[in-house]
């Protein structure tokens, strides 16, 4: 069991999501960065569709009731065992009993807390992930709660440390176009990939979104709701794109000029309020 | 009518990033009858087809021939859209809405009249979206197609009946909406813990009735 003393400025249980549900309106949503959340299950010899806390900006603080195997991947935050302070990305036992808590991290937005055996609360749909946008899956965790450890683990771990790159100030997305490249200006898709973009302070798990120059439309009509997928880039009638993140809407009424492409998902949902990003596109998504 | 009730010229295939494509169609009947189609005789390399208003998203797997699955989509040949045989699903309704004589106002009809063309309409799921079980129904006749409320509300109730352009539909809980609204029910329509959890889902046929 893990008492929940603090969960920082928003904490919420994780896995691969509930893949299959769009046509019904449930939208897949899952751990944010994917990549982290698998890499922290490995570190602690657990299944890849286990469980894990997503903690994001750190803060998170948690009493171990039995000896524990954990590990803290994606954002970098300084991972302190009583005041001991440990690295993440490895595995580490903590004994029952201790405080754990989760520093700021230097880079990135969201930490990944995965326990050996996987955080066990009851399944909705097949999965354990709060769905922020439509309510499905374990409220986001609050001081006082417990979490129960599970089963969902493998063999032994056999990694000690595992290497992962390094956060950048500036990331650069890989892109391609989307079904409403056309409903823009030529000028705006050339602008998307050419200037930054700046993460303003209002995202969440839904989705980023960004400031600059405002993407010009060539066709002013109204789109009938259309779906959407992870990584699309939505813009508003005010111009400024918006990324969708894993509790995006099944649905959207705005044109997507373009689409995050899957292996860079992950990052932008790394992107901090006040960061710059920047687009590239994919090698054969043309320019 | 004929086997190209949809033209296939009238058809797009658009490209939605790396591993999907999307579907344009004029009308939402005809994205039902490609929905249909591809559930009869499946498309190797579709993982998933999700419908909406004018257009149908395809997930594809990852190693898809995208070329391949576009060229099928673009010349596959589709019927006038047939419900689909089964149940009619009967939801009960109070017509008691907020917006009925606005939409009196809207359609010059009498709110009895409304209720008899609401409760006469042979209606089908067309898609789902907004929330969870969120079921937009078609089959409404031209009187009752009506514009959105110009300001939406912040809070629609659980079981709200709505219409919206030439859709119907009833709010599964209580959230945002801009549907005007016509009456209500207390049919559950969405519960994670049933299977399945939603009442409605695409293709369902749906009859309302008068409480």
């Amino acid at each position: 069991m893990i008492e929940v003393i603090a969960p920082g400025p928003l904490a919420t249980v994780q896995d691969l999501g509930r893949p299959g549900y769009a046509e019904l309106g449930v939208g897949r949503s899952g751990a944010a960065d994917l990549l982290s959340h698998r890499l922290g299950n490995r570190l602690v010899g657990n299944a890849e569709h286990a469980a894990t806390v997503e903690v994001t900006f750190g803060g998170l603080r948690i009493r171990v009731r039995a000896d524990l195997l954990i590990a803290v991947t994606g954002a970098p935050a300084p991972v302190f065992v009583q005041s001991v302070q440990y690295g993440g990305n490895a595995p580490l036992r903590v004994p029952a009993g201790v405080e754990l808590r989760l520093g700021t991290p230097q880079a990135g937005l969201r930490s990944y807390l995965a326990v050996r055996g996987g955080i066990a609360c009851e399944p909705v749909l097949g999965s354990r992930s709060t769905d922020l946008l439509s309510g499905l899956g374990p409220a986001p965790l609050r001081a006082g709660d417990t979490l129960a450890v599970g089963e969902d683990s493998d063999a032994a771990p056999i990694v000690d440390v595992a290497p992962v790159p390094g956060y950048q100030d500036e990331p650069v997305l890989r892109i391609r176009p989307g079904p409403r490249r056309d409903w823009f200006t030529p000028e705006a898709w050339a602008m998307l990939l050419d200037s930054p973009y700046t993460v303003t302070p209002d995202g969440n798990r839904i989705g980023v979104r960004l400031s600059g120059p405002p993407l010009g439309r060539a066709v002013q009509a109204e789109l009938p709701s259309e779906p959407l997928v992870l990584g699309a880039i939505q813009v508003p009638a005010n111009g400024q794109p918006l990324v969708f993140l894993a509790d995006h809407p099944v649905t959207g009424g705005y044109p997507v000029i373009g689409v995050v492409c899957r292996a860079d998902v992950g990052r932008a949902a790394q992107l901090r309020p006040g960061q710059r990003v920047r687009f590239a596109a994919s090698p054969d998504a043309g320019r | 009518m004929g086997i190209d009730r949809y033209g296939t010229a009238a058809r797009g295939v658009l490209a939605y990033g790396e591993e999907a494509l999307l579907v344009e169609f004029a009308d939402v009947a005809a994205v039902m009858s490609l929905r249909a189609s591809l559930r009869h005789e499946p498309v190797r390399g579709v993982e998933e087809v999700v419908p909406a208003a004018r257009t149908l998203l395809l997930r594809l797997a990852p190693d898809a021939d995208i070329d391949r699955i576009t060229e099928q989509l673009r010349s596959r040949e589709l019927a006038a859209y047939e419900p689909e045989i089964g149940a009619v699903v009967e939801i009960p309704v109070t017509y008691d809405g907020a917006d009925l004589t606005d939409v009196a106002e809207l359609t010059g009809l009498s709110t009895a009249a409304i209720v008899d063309a609401h409760t006469d309409s042979e209606l089908s799921v067309a898609f789902c979206g907004f929330a969870p079980g969120f079921g937009y129904l078609v089959g409404l006749p031209e009187s009752l197609h009506v514009p959105r409320r110009s300001e939406p509300r912040t809070k629609v109730p659980a079981g709200a009946v709505g219409l919206a352009g030439e859709f119907t539909g009833v709010y599964p809980r209580e959230s945002p909406g801009g549907w005007q609204l016509i009456g209500r029910t207390d049919v559950t329509l969405w519960d994670a813990d049933r299977d399945p959890p939603a009442l409605l889902r695409p293709g369902t046929r749906v009859r309302f009735r008068q409480t």
